[in-house]
């Protein structure tokens, strides 16, 4: 079996763009990552790519790079998408198929939260919000572990603050932790300037055999492992009528278990990591699950910095989803793309101050869907 | 102009106390709701029909604090909506179920706090009908 390297990144950055169609966005990333890469689009064997906004897939970005005939996969898996997009077309190297190909999310959502179209009494009754979820399961997080509205509010601060250092950002003004518990309840613990918004933008990767990624660049990246798990019976997930009493583990905890399992290290080898923070409870929870430290121990973590551009364990370096908003099929692949610009030490005025050797990415997604990467160098 | 339910088969109504309409698995006892044919635990298709039980705890919970997308929501919205709250609703030794909560004051709500079944109005339909769905108060409110 083949080993998978990273070779190119490339981003249309986030946010609201009037002037560009949804497949123009795409195209500037694919673009991008093909310059980064030193190749042209006529050099990708495959291509695997996701959108949620465009109605003839993402294969439609293909008319504006030009159309050469390849093998493209589309995949959705909602907010997962980007680490099943990475599943599926590494998945092709590994097996032999192909030896160079590109995977590409992006989307150009309305302004707004998400919508579920649930026409049953559970939409009708207002209880089809996914923020409900959010809500629901940091309140209850909150109770068991004693998390404090503050640590809620200083994750946020934080990733606002590492926005502000990246020019691909959506929100790039630095908050407070004081502004941030200022602003009014979305769905309580939750506050307005807690949580992330759909957004516009799109990222592309160029993957290659890792015995040839020398041939496209001097700073490859490495896939180590790649895991994507949907939930169990008991697991307590977004956008259900009824949850069991019973509860399970979540797809993000044993995808995080396989994913170390498979890269052959543990939590604490890990030197950054990009988590799912659709809102600041998320990613306090998902800090657990992914196994960086204990459930409650967030509080004081987070309180000393610990998660902070030079703390011990440094998360959602260009500001999560909190400061890039959410275009869902692009969003997991931008925590990859940050991850290789801090692995090559490009990362600007928001690179960690520690020589970055791995790092680690989740996604999370409904209806209970987890995707998990680890990347070395 | 009459009270109907917003979705038929979801709960028993009129009655003196009104129960939820579930389903139980009867090759290994998982209860889910509203009634599905197949058995989210074990895939099993034989489901009975069951009553659900009409008090429990409060499990967990949030708010609604802006009023939510048209469609599906069927509430008032605009200047007449009025903030509400969601929840879990634990059923002992059954499941736990989403509901609207009839009070939203965060002061007022707490994990564990006993609750009990209610069927609220939620809208008029079109022909002037009240739709009515269901929902937990805390218990002897």
């Amino acid at each position: 079996m083949q080993d998978v390297a990273i070779v190119g990144v490339g981003m249309h950055p986030f946010g609201r763009w009037p002037n560009e169609n949804c497949l123009e966005i795409g195209a500037a990333a694919v673009r991008a990552a093909l310059k980064d890469a030193g190749i042209e689009w006529k050099d990708a064997q495959f291509a695997v790519g996701g959108t949620y906004t465009h109605w003839e897939n993402a294969d439609g970005l293909t008319r504006y790079l030009g159309l050469t005939g390849i093998q493209f996969q589309n995949v959705l898996n909602n907010c997962a998408t980007g680490g099943s997009m990475l599943s599926a077309g590494a998945n092709l190297i590994r097996c032999g198929a192909f030896d160079l190909g590109v995977v590409v999310g992006f989307d150009k959502h309305e302004r707004g939260a998400f919508t579920v179209p649930d026409e049953t009494y559970y939409g009708k009754s207002g209880l089809a919000l996914t923020i409900h979820y959010f809500g629901m399961k940091i309140n209850r997080y909150m109770h068991l572990h004693g998390i404090s509205e503050e640590t809620l509010a200083r994750v946020a601060a934080k990733n606002y603050e590492n926005g502000s250092k990246n020019p691909n950002a959506w929100r790039t003004k630095a908050l407070s932790v004081e502004e941030i518990l200022a602003s009014p309840y979305v769905a309580y613990p939750l506050r307005q300037y807690m949580f992330c918004g759909p957004d516009e933008g799109g990222v592309a990767l160029v993957l290659a055999r890792a015995d040839q990624a020398h041939k496209y660049t001097d700073k490859p990246v490495f896939l180590k492992a790649n895991q994507v798990r949907t939930r169990r019976y008991g697991a307590f997930e977004v956008n259900q009528p009824t949850a069991p009493i019973e509860l399970r583990e979540g797809p993000t905890q044993y995808a995080s278990r396989a994913a170390f399992e498979q890269a052959g290290i543990g939590p604490t080898d890990i030197d950054i990591a990009q988590l799912q923070d659709t809102e600041a409870g998320a990613e306090v929870m998902h800090m657990a699950e992914n196994g960086f430290c204990k459930d409650g121990e967030q509080e004081a973590l987070i309180a000393a910095g610990a998660t902070k551009l030079g703390g011990r364990i440094p998360i959602n370096t260009d500001g999560g989803c909190i400061a890039n908003g959410e275009p869902v099929a692009a969003s997991g692949l931008r925590q990859i793309h940050e991850s290789v610009l801090q692995m090559r030490g490009r990362a600007g005025r928001r690179q960690v101050p520690k020589d970055v050797k791995t790092a680690y990415t989740q996604v999370y997604g409904a209806p209970g869907v987890a995707a998990v990467n680890i990347l070395t160098r | 102009m009459a009270r109907v339910p917003v979705q038929k088969g979801i709960f028993a109504w009129p009655s003196a106390e009104p129960r939820l309409l579930g389903g139980r698995c009867k090759d290994c006892g998982t209860y889910n709701f509203p009634f599905q044919t197949g058995c989210p635990a074990c895939g099993g298709t034989g489901i009975e029909n069951v009553e659900l039980a009409s008090r429990g705890t409060l499990w967990t919970w949030t708010t609604q604090n802006y009023p939510p997308p048209v469609p599906p929501f069927l509430g008032a919205v605009g200047d007449d909506f009025e903030p509400y709250a969601a929840g879990y609703v634990e059923l002992p030794g059954q499941i736990r179920v989403a509901a609207r909560l009839l009070e939203h004051d965060p002061e007022k709500l707490e994990i564990g706090m006993p609750m009990e079944l209610r069927i609220v109005p939620l809208a008029k339909d079109a022909e002037g009908n009240e739709l009515m769905t269901f929902a937990f108060a805390p218990a002897g409110a």
